[in-house]
């Protein structure tokens, strides 16, 4: 396996119009929709938790996590099962994309006029031919304040 | 390889010197005893040839001294004596902690034993105890001498010994004429990873839930053929769910194992006479579980020697006798545990009680004075109450018998408690069997299912809407139901959770209307649900890390058509609906009100300083985290001091503002704050310094002159001013709050 600076396979998701990255590392499955079971009480990016084969996992939804509007009703959320170093979280995401192999030349830190939450839930940006690759902190996208 | 050899050694020499802690204090009841004398010469002798081959001189040299000790009190040499048994401690006490050191440093640490070696040698007498041959001639390069080495004395009068010795430790792969020995014992027990066996209960929970699945498909098809395999499999599943519980238990006498030395050692030190007699230490109970009662036995334990045995003078001249007896029973009952400690002391004097919890306001005397004795003697369970006349170094642990029912009641169990003066005092505890699967009942309340646990359910009560009509009457807008003439209170499970309206809303509600009613430390109340739908086992399956502190929730379940259900925190409900007097969170004043008295109890506080000397206090169940940051991370957001923090931004009220004091040139390098929820609300506070924790009965003054302020109090003897956050919150800046704050951030 070659090691690449901030390189490497990304699977990539849409949450709105922006296209992220998780290195695939970090991704333990990819899920379509799953039925969700609402936590009263807990903070509002908190979805609720969906069963995975039996494990109780926590779905984190990236929409409120960017300070997006809410997916418009039935459109359905698909789940991206990421490790962190605890539990498992599902990440509620638009769109699952293509595994994606990036250059390493091609990253670039987030420019400095991009502000907010997105910057923070970034480490940097892939250039990819026709988009961009924002590049998701695993631990930082699951947390809750 | 080597650290497993290692590890083995640690736990199995742990395990000897458990037994040889026991059998040192039996032998003080029946000294010279043959049997008691071998089996800890044995032990010692195992744990100091092992040490010898595996290269730990420190612990070979203090074993080595100990069992010299041992060999002349086994040979009638000399007298066995309390000085010697005080040694002997002493000596198990020494070698646990060098075990303990190598389990978690891999070395025997620095700490110089040569004092207990000495001491060990001087006690053996005029003969002295030659000096540790074993060190020097048990290489460990040549592993098969050592069965020969240092102690050929007493391989000559223990010649059956030594193959179970060498069977029992961990070194024995170089000791091929010892392998038949070894089989044997391997035969009947292995050693499993807890984490194994945890793993094995998940699978067979969702066995189970598998299982449950089939069944009901099952049955709604004709099928005999598919009918008698679900039958099987149900049959096999609930084997096998029995048996990997099984695999977690216990017996309970890993725990009553060090009572013997607990009890003597502090009869000694009160100088009292106490025997201990246990019974049932077979009984067996979840691992989890055992290590959960540890603390609360002990303290009770503890308890009962110091405070409810008296001394040999008193029992003397009250007609018993001067030994003082102390029973611990343990035994199943009704698919719970059951376990009884019980003395022959003084009892406990329920007006002694009663004078005492009024002296510290833990009751009103308008309370007191239709308390029943029962009511009364529950009054030791409260948070600051400690009956002791003189404070000795056991009682003052700052740990009373509110952390063991608070402890017990974590589990899921109840403690009781029996007296009668001059003859005894006896504590019950009640514990299930296991905290992975229990029985709870599943309610229906906007739309989603929760489980209570049954532990905490009384009864039902279900109203038609006819009946509803009448039956809840409300006290200044707080429902309550009369059942059998007693007021119960009702809280409205969909609109404490906040995700339906209350029934109450509207007399008219076409929902359904069923009363859950709960025990909640000693309060009743009714939860008012739409449906109560049945009662299920269900597998206990915790809440991930970001929702552990929503205290209504105790984890999560998934049911039989394979949704996540909710398991209600029945206790933690009580509490957020302020069902139960707290005495911590936002219900400080409710609390205060609840007492009707001119004080309340607030158990544990976070002190803060602002200014030079201003004290203030905040509940610390309100306390998230406590927190320090460098001056130039504050912000301002428009009017208002905010910060960075974790991502989000917290606003900030800076308290020596809110006190109208200045602040203390101590936060020009580093300012701390305390992170406090209130609600779903956090909010920072910005203070000078933070003083303390305390966990003491505080006597409230209710005198407040600002919102925000529940009252004052005497905290380590300055004036404090005890905050509530929701109000403080509330009226710092209404509008600041009324977003949530993260919409701030897109703004």
């Amino acid at each position: 396996m070659t090691v690449l600076v901030e390189g490497g396979k990304y699977c990539s998701f849409k949450v709105g119009e922006l296209l992220f990255g998780i290195d695939v590392q970090d991704v333990q499955e990819v899920l379509r929709y799953q039925e969700i079971t609402r936590v009263p009480l807990a903070p509002p990016v908190v979805r609720g938790l969906i069963n995975l084969r039996g494990q109780i996992v926590t779905a984190v939804d990236m929409r409120r996590q960017l300070n997006m509007e809410d997916r418009p009703a039935g459109v359905m959320p698909m789940n991206v099962i990421v490790r962190t170093r605890e539990d498992p979280i599902s990440l509620l995401v638009d769109e699952i994309g293509d595994v994606i192999e990036v250059d390493p030349e091609g990253f670039e830190d987030i420019p400095p006029t991009v502000s907010g939450v997105v910057r923070e839930l970034m480490s940097g940006v892939h250039k990819l031919s026709d988009s961009l690759l924002l590049v998701l902190k695993t631990e930082r996208a699951v947390s809750i304040c | 390889m080597e650290d497993e050899i290692v590890q083995e050694f640690v736990i199995e020499s742990t395990e000897n010197l458990d037994q040889v802690a026991i059998d040192l204090v039996e032998l003080e009841r029946s000294p010279g005893d043959p049997a008691l004398l071998s089996s800890i010469f044995r032990a010692m002798h195992t744990i100091k040839g092992t040490c010898g081959f595996l290269g730990y001189p420190k612990l070979e040299a203090v074993a080595h001294a100990a069992e010299s000790l041992l060999s002349l009190l086994r040979d009638n040499e000399i007298a066995y004596s309390s000085a010697l048994a005080n040694a002997l401690l002493a000596t198990t006490d020494a070698m646990r902690e060098i075990l303990a050191l190598l389990e978690a440093t891999g070395a025997e640490g620095d700490r110089d034993y040569g004092e207990i070696i000495s001491t060990l040698r001087a006690l053996a007498g005029p003969q002295g105890v030659p000096a540790p041959r074993a060190a020097a001639s048990a290489p460990p390069v040549e592993p098969p001498t050592q069965p020969a080495s240092g102690e050929q004395a007493s391989q000559g009068s223990y010649p059956s010994d030594a193959a179970t010795e060498r069977g029992a430790h961990g070194a024995e792969d170089a000791q091929p004429v010892h392998g038949e020995a070894k089989a044997a014992a391997a035969d009947l027990n292995i050693r499993v990873d807890v984490r194994l066996l945890d793993t094995l209960m998940n699978l067979v929970g969702e066995l189970v839930l598998a299982r449950n699945q089939i069944i009901q498909h099952t049955e709604s098809r004709n099928d005999p053929a598919l009918a008698a395999t679900s039958q099987r499999l149900n049959l096999i599943t609930t084997d096998l769910q029995a048996g990997i519980m099984k695999t977690r238990m216990q017996p309970i006498g890993n725990v009553l194992s060090k009572f013997p030395r607990v009890v003597r050692d502090l009869a000694q030190a009160c100088g009292k006479q106490v025997r201990l007699e246990t019974e049932g230490r077979e009984t067996e109970l979840d691992k989890t579980i055992i290590e959960a009662i540890k603390d609360p036995l002990t303290h009770l334990v503890r308890n009962s020697v110091d405070h409810g045995i008296e001394s040999p003078e008193t029992r003397r001249s009250a007609g018993k006798n001067e030994e003082g007896r102390l029973m611990i029973r343990a035994f199943h009952e009704g698919g719970q545990v059951n376990i009884e400690i019980q003395d022959d002391g003084a009892g406990i004097d329920g007006q002694k009680v009663l004078r005492k919890a009024l002296d510290r306001g833990l009751v009103s005397p308008d309370a007191a004075a239709r308390m029943s004795e029962r009511e009364i003697l529950a009054l030791i369970f409260l948070p600051g109450f400690s009956t002791a006349d003189k404070v000795t170094n056991v009682s003052g642990r700052g740990v009373g018998m509110d952390v063991v029912k608070t402890n017990i009641e974590k589990i899921g169990g109840s403690i009781d408690l029996f007296t009668a003066p001059g003859e005894g005092t006896t504590f019950k505890i009640k514990i299930p069997l296991t905290l992975a699967i229990v029985p709870a009942l599943i309610v229906t309340t906007g739309g989603d299912r929760y489980a209570i646990p049954q532990v905490n359910l009384l009864e039902l009560v279900r109203l038609n809407s006819g009946e509803r009509r009448g039956a809840i009457e409300t006290i200044s807008g707080t429902p309550t139901y009369r059942l059998r003439g007693k007021l119960l209170p009702l809280v409205d499970l969909g609109a404490e959770l906040g995700v339906e309206s209350s029934h109450f809303q509207d007399a008219d509600d076409p929902r359904s209307f069923n009363i859950v009613v709960l025990q909640a430390d000693d309060r009743q109340f009714g939860l008012v649900v739409s449906d109560v739908n049945d009662t299920e086992e269900i597998v206990v399956k915790p809440l991930g890390r970001q929702l552990q502190n929503i205290r209504h929730l105790a984890g999560a379940t998934i049911m039989g058509d394979g949704r996540v259900a909710l398991i209600l925190d029945v206790i933690g409900l009580a509490h957020g609906a302020h069902v139960v007097a707290e005495n911590s969170d936002g219900a400080a004043a409710e609390a205060h009100q609840e007492t009707d008295t001119d004080g309340t109890v607030i158990s544990s506080l976070l002190v803060v300083r602002v200014g030079d000397d201003r004290q203030l206090a905040v509940p610390l169940a309100q306390v998230a985290r406590l927190e320090e940051f460098e001056p130039e991370r504050l912000e301002q957001a428009e009017s208002r001091q905010v910060v960075q923090y974790r991502g989000r931004i917290l606003p900030l009220i800076d308290l020596a503002q809110f006190m109208g004091v200045p602040a203390t040139a101590e936060r020009s390098t580093s300012v701390p704050m305390v992170v406090a929820r209130a609600g779903r609300r956090t909010v920072g506070l910005v203070v000078d310094a933070i003083v303390d924790i305390v966990s003491e009965a505080v006597r409230l003054q209710p005198i407040s002159e600002r919102s925000g302020v529940v009252g004052t109090a005497v905290v380590g003897s300055k004036v404090t001013s005890i905050l509530d956050i929701s109000e403080l919150v509330q009226n710092f800046d209404q509008a600041m709050f009324e977003n949530d704050f993260e919409l701030e951030v897109a703004r």
